[in-house]
């Protein structure tokens, strides 16, 4: 049993490799995307398969069904009822919900273990997967709206330093509260992160023009998939790292693809606040 | 030390991911970035797996969690199935023969 849910796991990572591969050439982007949707309810059906016993209840299973098939279902319609030019706005609320989902699976990680006993490596990844999760969540909300014209840029000094403030933050807090000069419950200290991460994303995409919002989208989606590898690492599950990291490496890539493409440097698009972010990321996961 | 020698594999595993998935991608043609990032996004969908490891994880009666995990797993679905929709919505706007021309 055991080894149909591996090779099951890894015809979906494959699967997610060929997809991209195959989404990258236009002669075979639809096969690509047929190939990865396969592999992903293929993923999802394997993880229903081996996470189900009797001793779930029931309660559970109903939401789960639920949840799955109301998403499913909102999920087709949104995408049908689009008008084409309107297509970049809803992928990036769609990647919202990606971070979105990484941000709540921390909160309830966290709210679940025992934060006495937990081992520190554990409690990294996760605030690193919420922290991401929440800045790709508003991120992607803000770049959503700006891209519909709701939202202007603001410029304004007072937004690019408290965002500098809080990136700073984001990196401390963690730092402070392992040494353990802040005397919080885990959990309560993960429902800050969250905030301020959320914070962050917001004052992090404002004042980037509106122009630029799909080089934004782009690298928010890498972000996402970030967030889905470090939470992949708390459960140790293969399909998730790896479809993670390839999201976050190809985004990336991607990122810097469209910047070139635009003729524009990544760094003038962000305002320099980008590095930082990304290299912190990275370190917090060794 | 300990952590090194524990997960060597992870790391090996996580560098090699990453080189792949900068490989598969880097010649993508202009026209196709915005279905690629797309794809991409719903690929990222698969954090899904993991919410639904933990909704089957939370106790029946606690109803924070039970809340949270339920909506975590409606966001994660709807980022796979709106992503790869659209993905295909997208693709089909392209013929193969303006392609050929490119």
């Amino acid at each position: 049993m055991q080894a149909i849910i591996e090779i099951g796991y890894l015809l979906a990572t494959l699967s997610f490799l060929g997809g991209l591969k195959f989404m990258s050439s236009p002669k075979n982007a639809k096969t690509g995307n047929l190939i990865a949707a396969s592999g992903m309810t293929l993923a999802v059906v394997i993880t229903f398969i081996s996470a189900v016993t009797e001793t779930v209840p029931y309660t559970n299973l109903i939401i789960l069904f639920l949840a799955i098939a109301v998403g499913t279902v909102v999920g087709k319609r949104l995408s049908d009822k689009v008008e084409m030019t309107g297509m970049p706005q809803l992928v990036s609320l769609f990647n919202a919900t990606g971070g979105g989902c990484a941000m709540l699976l921390g909160l309830v990680e966290a709210n679940q273990m025992d934060a006495a006993t937990a081992i520190l490596g554990n409690k990294i990844l996760l605030i690193s997967g919420l922290i991401t999760g929440a800045v790709a969540l508003t991120g992607s909300i803000i770049a959503e709206r700006k891209l519909a014209g709701k939202v202007k840029d603001r410029r304004t000094k007072l937004v690019i330093f408290s965002a500098r403030f809080l990136l700073l933050l984001m990196f401390l807090l963690p730092g402070l509260y392992f040494i353990g000069f802040i005397p919080v419950e885990f959990t309560v200290f993960m429902y800050i992160l969250a905030v301020i991460a959320m914070v962050y994303g917001v004052l992090f995409v404002l004042p980037i023009g509106g122009a630029d919002m799909p080089v934004v989208i782009s690298l928010l989606n890498s972000i996402t998939g970030i967030a889905t590898a470090f939470a992949g690492f708390v459960y140790g599950n293969k399909v998730m790292i790896a479809g993670g990291i390839f999201v976050g490496a190809a985004g990336i890539l991607l990122t810097l693809l469209m910047c070139k493409a635009m003729n524009r440097s990544l760094m003038k698009v962000l305002a320099g606040t980008f590095k930082k972010s990304k290299g912190g990321a990275v370190e917090e996961e060794q | 030390m300990d952590f090194i020698n524990q997960h060597i594999q992870e790391i090996y595993f996580v560098i090699f991911c990453v080189f792949i998935g900068i490989e598969v991608i880097s010649n993508v043609p202009a026209i196709l970035h915005t279905p690629l990032m797309s794809g991409a996004n719903a690929i990222s969908g698969v954090i899904l797996v993991g919410a639904i490891i933990v909704m089957l994880k939370v106790p029946e009666d606690d109803y924070l969690n039970l809340t949270l995990g339920g909506i975590a797993v409606f966001l994660g679905t709807l980022n796979i199935s709106g992503g790869f929709f659209v993905t295909g919505r997208m693709l089909k706007m392209f013929s193969p023969k303006k392609e050929n021309s490119k």
